[in-house]
């Protein structure tokens, strides 16, 4: 009688992990209901759908409002940025990389600048080094706190999201001050950044700093200490440490799995990161609450960041010595970075051209959104979105 | 004396009908339009810090809404091919014609109600779920399964907060002992407070509990957060009403103001005393009543809406466990507080 016995759209189990049986028993109990036909619904979510801010269609079963199966469908965005690269000079690439996570443009600069310079064997001054340093953050703050407001608008509150919106037009307005891009700076060069900082930003810097204190205040009185978030949130799409890590989880989503992992201290050393000393937040929950907890510190954390780069900001040239023709010598490499959304690695082969061989990105959207099939497995309608808004994707990251 | 001229009037049954309906035509797209412009539009602004629209009609963009309604009425009126043309097309007028139905019976003054029924409280809550059917109406005729979830959400959560509704007003009507509308104001500006009878007996200081019960369940008949799951703009993007355009949307919109402004001026005259102004009675009652219920009513309705714009939205589930494990037992044990007071008194 039921759909369920023939075949379903489910996708497959992941080997090596044995799938929650609790998840499974909705299927059980539709059996019982013999006489009437209660066929499992399939609701198209997306390509055109606000949760999935963007072209992310779900194709999602359901019994009653309960999730039978969760397909993630991808590629409505897809760009083909990975092979465009290989037709730019290196200094054009940035210009593609820059729309890959558009919310924080700036920080898809960095690995991928990074790589090249590392294969030519450049090193940028220490004060572009620092410039980067506190524009990667900047993004990661900017980013941080759409996401604080827009996971309210998710949940069913509408005001946080304007409070996000407010305060992160101050981030992007620094970011215009410095670069003249609000979205895509497109400032670094290979061996540097193209201008040095203007007269008094970083007094305006450190102003907006406290704007940004004193919003993480506001969205964890309005939205962490609200009853209702709390009750939608807490236990709402558990992402258990191994199993997170072995779909490929990263960033702050792993983090608030309680796995202490952050490419900033733990991975190879980048920009002015290890100058700094700033504390990497996890939590033990690993659920959707646990994640918004774990952004609202960062953001905190990253505005110290800010501060103590601001104190420590050496003199100096920003440009190193580089060829009016950049030429990246033969060979190939691996940098990855912590990106506000969570590991970004670019794998850059090169033959010696004025161009990139190839290029392999790696996002941390892409990965992050792999575990959904499992991780929507028996919630409710409404539990959809609040994990998709938790876990917090780009839809150009995960596209490209 | 002015309003004695005028109320003396000698006009005829038929005539009186057709004013009347008239006034009540009048008076639900007009409130619809005062609560969408105040707190919609102004106070919703202020909380999220944005100005919202200010430039039409000069001062602070009031002619924005009317604006915004004549463009609705210009909007291609789209309707699915699969959907049950009829149904489709007469549930945006059900769900009006409900709100319609309560105001008849909401008093404005000692003479000003079109019909004081004497179950006036009785029939206001019985027409004011008929908007169900109109939203269940819409969302089965609109062939789309995001309209579906939203009328079957509705509806399991109209009828779970029919109850709660019911018995926050039991303890009203068992203070005032009647059922008439207008009988409940008489009985709250005729009322003392420990023998101080200077400002009548308003029922919100005796029935606090019952005026909270009443805001919350009348929260979840309007599908205002924290219980607007049936809409829910980022789930079912605007559920029910998510095929409907131009003017059946704007049906709909009026039909969710209306209704506010409707359980407002109902919460108003069930606990802070509908039309009377202490001290005021007579001719002068009958031409100032209308706005002391006028603002008795925005006061209510800002209490909604400020709930509205700030909380998150509560799942399903959760809902119904508010409903049937808490504002159930609340409204209950309110009864019986107040009974047994009523008998002790």
């Amino acid at each position: 009688m039921s759909t369920t016995e023939t075949g379903t759209t489910e996708t497959p189990a992941t080997p090596g992990f044995v799938l929650d049986p609790v998840a499974l028993t909705p299927l059980a109990d539709a059996r019982v209901n013999v006489e009437l036909d209660t066929g499992d619904m399939i609701l198209n979510l997306g390509p055109q759908h606000p949760a999935t801010h963007g072209t992310l269609r779900l194709v999602v079963r359901l019994d009653g409002e309960r999730v039978v199966a969760a397909d993630p469908v991808i590629g409505y965005m897809h760009r083909g940025y990975e092979k465009l690269s290989e037709f730019r000079t290196y200094p054009q690439v940035t210009t593609l990389i820059n729309r890959i996570d558009w919310l924080s443009s700036f920080a898809n600069e960095v690995p991928f600048l990074e790589a090249a310079e590392k294969l030519m064997g450049v090193e940028a001054p220490p004060r572009a080094k620092y410039i980067r340093t506190i524009l990667t953050e900047l993004s990661r703050i900017a980013t941080f706190l759409l996401f604080l407001g827009e996971m309210g608008l998710q949940v069913g509150a509408l005001t946080p999201a304007f409070y996000g919106f407010r305060d992160r037009e101050h981030i992007l307005n620094l970011i215009e001050a410095v670069t003249g891009g609000r979205f895509h700076p497109n400032f670094n060069r290979i061996g540097g950044v193209k201008d040095d900082l203007p007269w008094g930003w970083l007094g305006e810097c450190r102003s907006a700093m406290k704007i940004v204190f004193d919003a993480c205040d506001v969205f964890e009185d309005l939205v962490l200490g609200n009853e209702i978030f709390a009750a939608r949130c807490k236990g709402v799409g558990i992402i258990p440490a191994e199993l997170g890590a072995a779909y490929g989880v990263s960033g702050s989503n792993l983090r608030a799995s309680g796995v202490d992992w952050d490419l900033r201290r733990d991975g190879e050393p980048y920009l002015a990161y290890p100058d700094l000393d700033f504390k990497v937040w996890t939590h033990p929950d690993g659920d959707s609450f646990a994640r918004y907890w774990v952004r609202l510190q960062e953001t905190r954390e990253s505005a110290r960041m800010v501060l103590q780069c601001l104190d420590a900001m050496p003199a100096g040239a920003v440009m190193a010595k580089v060829p009016r023709i950049i030429k990246v010598p033969e060979g190939e490499i691996w940098v990855e970075t912590e990106n506000p959304l969570g590991q970004m690695g670019y794998y850059v082969v090169s033959k010696g051209a004025t161009g990139p061989f190839r290029v392999k990105i790696r996002s941390a959207s892409f990965s992050n959104v792999s575990i959904l099939p499992w991780l929507l497995r028996g919630v409710f309608v409404p539990d959809i979105i609040t994990i998709l808004a938790g876990l917090y994707f780009i839809l150009g990251d995960i596209d490209r | 004396m002015i309003g004695h001229a005028v109320l003396a009037l000698e006009v005829g049954w038929g005539t009186t009908m057709v004013i009347k309906t008239l006034i009540i035509l009048m008076v639900i797209p007009l409130g619809a339009l005062i609560l969408g412009y105040t707190f919609l539009l102004k106070m919703m602004s202020h909380m999220q810090s944005r100005l919202g629209p200010m430039d039409p009609g000069g001062f602070h963009g009031w002619f924005q809404l009317v604006g915004d309604g004549l463009k609705f009425l210009q909007k291609e009126d789209i309707m699915p091919n699969q959907a049950d043309r009829r149904v489709f097309a007469a549930a945006p007028a059900v769900v009006v014609l409900s709100t319609f139905l309560v105001f008849a019976v909401i008093p404005m003054g000692p003479d000003l109600v079109v019909k004081d029924l004497d179950v006036g409280v009785f029939y206001a809550l019985a027409v004011s779920s008929l908007s169900v059917i109109g939203v269940l109406m819409a969302g089965w005729a609109s062939a789309n399964k995001f309209a579906l979830l939203g009328a079957l959400r509705a509806a399991a959560q109209l009828i779970a907060y029919e109850l709660p509704l019911i018995l926050a007003v039991v303890g009203v009507v068992m203070q005032a002992g009647t059922m008439s509308l207008q009988g409940i104001v008489y009985a709250q500006r005729d009322g003392s407070i420990f023998g101080w009878s200077g400002m009548g007996n308003p029922f919100i200081f005796t029935q606090f509990v019952g005026f909270a019960l009443f805001l919350v369940a009348a929260q979840a008949e309007l599908t205002q957060t924290p219980f607007d799951m049936p809409v829910a703009e980022s789930e079912l993007v605007s559920g029910y009403m998510v095929e409907y355009t131009g003017f059946r949307f704007l049906f709909f919109f009026i039909g969710e103001f209306g209704t506010a402004f409707a359980f407002a001026a109902l919460a108003a005259t069930l606990f802070l005393g509908g039309w009377s102004i202490p001290g005021v009675t007579g001719d002068w009652a009958n031409i100032l009543g209308p706005f002391a219920l006028f603002a008795k009513l925005m006061f209510v309705a800002f209490l909604m809406f400020w709930v509205r714009f700030t909380y998150p939205r509560l799942r399903e589930d959760q809902l119904q466990a508010l409903a049937w494990k808490v504002l159930i037992p609340i409204g209950l044990l309110n009864i019986l507080v107040t009974g047994a007071l009523k008998v002790a008194f």
